[in-house]
């Protein structure tokens, strides 16, 4: 009737030996994939620890001419459709009673067209923009598999093969600089041209940039042309209250750029 | 009884246990990439894959180990600055394979007014027409070398080149005033711009060779006291000289 369930292991017991078992879970956790050193760019001259990179805008420089947004998409076959962009030009018109226009008429690669006439300008200035490159990124934050990551040398880069295509980044960027690419199903950005700085190229965009509205170059070094930039100029980040820490410096930005 | 009796059903999870640890091992290591986690949540060889696309742009050093020539004539032009992808377009297959890829060359009318077609939007200053007035039809090339675009003549009038601040100047009050009357333009500024800026007034005192209290200028021309209006501030940090009754 009342059988006394008698264990011969005492509580005390019971936790040792639990304690015992428990670097044999560790087991079960650690990286079954300790990686091999596979990179190329390891054994080359190219140190990614050793960079940082960051682009400058200068919007009293840039003239709308929309070379950037075209070499883009030549440099990183970008689809030619319009919406599809990793970087774009926006222009702003400002009117007298504070209204912002703001329109990229195919990223302004064929030009703008003329204002309506009953446009009145306060102000209008041409802003490009791109993926900022948050030091803090949302993307990266979101994204379930791991497919999007910030690099060592601080650019924020897209595994297309690891991409399963959710759109999570897209709709987390706050500055709308992600698409999901029509034929491959996977998101894509803006690299800071990754191919070609590792190389020792500049990005597409500043290369072709006629009036040097774009400067490219290292946060880390101060003989770099950007951190002149950066010295020499007062500084905006876009949407800086989202505690993004975006890596896109502008020059000259008005307060109604974000 | 020294042995702790293991009942059969304990046996039987304890089996079916070790199974599914083993499924698990076993996903996890054909599942998950060799480097992924290498340096953080993502698969080191994304950044490999990233570096190894093709480079179309072959950068302005390139171009000039064949074409020195168009350097020196673009070296002391107002296009020393452009690149040469930035007309000529993606030049990578050229520098490869000389002969069998020739970048394209806009020679139409097209193209130039991308950067010069008058916009409001542009910088104040950068050169600028109306398509639709300069010349109809008359390719850009016919007047002006891409490589050293030079003027053909001398600009007769400012507003050439200033032509929004020419057209706010002619509705204001400050319509009878010269350029040179506040600028003093060397004559190399109508050749070479940017390598001759015109100059612009520095002071206050400036300004008030005509608007000060007791200078005599005719009575129409509105007076301010210097000494008391808007003390440390340059006049043209309120008033645009160009259009100077703005709100």
């Amino acid at each position: 009737m009342n059988k006394k369930v008698t264990t011969k292991t005492s509580r005390r017991e019971f936790i040792l030996s639990c304690s015992k078992a428990l670097p044999l879970t560790g087991f079960f956790f650690f990286p079954l994939s300790p990686g091999k050193s596979l990179l190329a760019l390891e054994s080359g001259a190219y140190d990614p620890t050793k960079h940082n990179y960051a682009m400058g805008i200068d919007i009293h420089k840039c003239i709308g001419c929309g070379r950037c947004a075209s070499a883009c998409k030549q440099e990183n076959e970008v689809p030619s459709e319009p919406h599809f962009f990793r970087t774009w030009v926006e222009r702003y018109v400002i009117e007298p009673n504070g209204e912002a226009l703001v329109d990229s008429p195919n990223g302004g690669i064929d030009g703008f067209p003329d204002l309506d006439n009953d446009v009145e300008i306060l102000r209008s200035f041409f802003v490009p923009k791109l993926c900022n490159h948050c030091s803090n990124a949302p993307c990266v934050q979101v994204c379930p598999v791991g497919a999007t990551f910030t690099s060592r040398d601080g650019v924020v880069l897209v595994d297309e093969e690891y991409c399963v295509g959710c759109r999570y980044c897209i709709q987390a960027c706050p500055y709308g600089a992600r698409y999901l690419h029509p034929e491959k199903k996977v998101a894509d950005k803006c690299t800071f041209c990754y191919h070609r700085i590792t190389k020792g190229l500049i990005p597409a965009c500043v290369e072709v940039c006629p009036t040097q509205a774009r400067v490219f170059g290292e946060v880390g070094l101060r003989s770099s042309p950007l951190r002149r930039f950066i010295r020499f100029n007062d500084i905006v980040v876009l949407k800086a209250s989202l505690n993004t820490k975006p890596k896109v410096y502008y020059a000259g930005a008005d307060g109604e750029v974000r | 009884m020294n042995k702790l009796p293991i009942p059969q059903q304990v046996i039987s999870l304890a089996i079916v246990f070790i199974i599914l640890i083993a499924i698990f091992i076993g996903a996890r290591v054909l599942l998950i990439p060799e480097s992924f986690g290498e340096y953080g949540h993502y698969r080191a060889d994304a950044v490999d894959d990233n570096a190894s696309r093709q480079i179309n742009y072959a950068g302005y050093n390139a171009c000039f180990e064949c074409h020195d020539d168009i350097f020196e004539q673009k070296e002391n032009s107002n296009h020393d600055k452009v690149s040469c992808e930035a007309c000529h377009g993606p030049t990578a297959k050229h520098v490869d394979a000389p002969d069998e890829f020739t970048p394209t060359a806009p020679r139409g009318r097209g193209y130039c007014p991308l950067c010069h077609g008058y916009n409001p939007s542009r910088p104040t200053g950068f050169p600028q027409i109306v398509t639709t007035l300069h010349n109809p039809g008359k390719p850009c090339m016919t007047c002006h070398d891409p490589h050293n675009p030079l003027l053909p003549h001398k600009p007769e009038e400012c507003s050439a080149c200033h032509r929004e601040i020419s057209s706010e100047k002619r509705v204001s009050h400050h319509s009878t005033l010269t350029c040179e009357r506040c600028h003093k333009v060397p004559d190399q500024h109508t050749v070479t711009p940017r390598f001759a800026y015109a100059e612009k007034p520095a002071k206050r005192e400036f300004c008030g060779e005509c608007h000060a209290k007791d200078v005599r200028a005719p009575k129409e021309i509105p007076r301010v006291d210097l000494e008391t209006h808007g003390d440390r501030y340059l006049c043209w940090d309120c008033h645009y000289p160009h259009y100077p009754e703005a709100k």
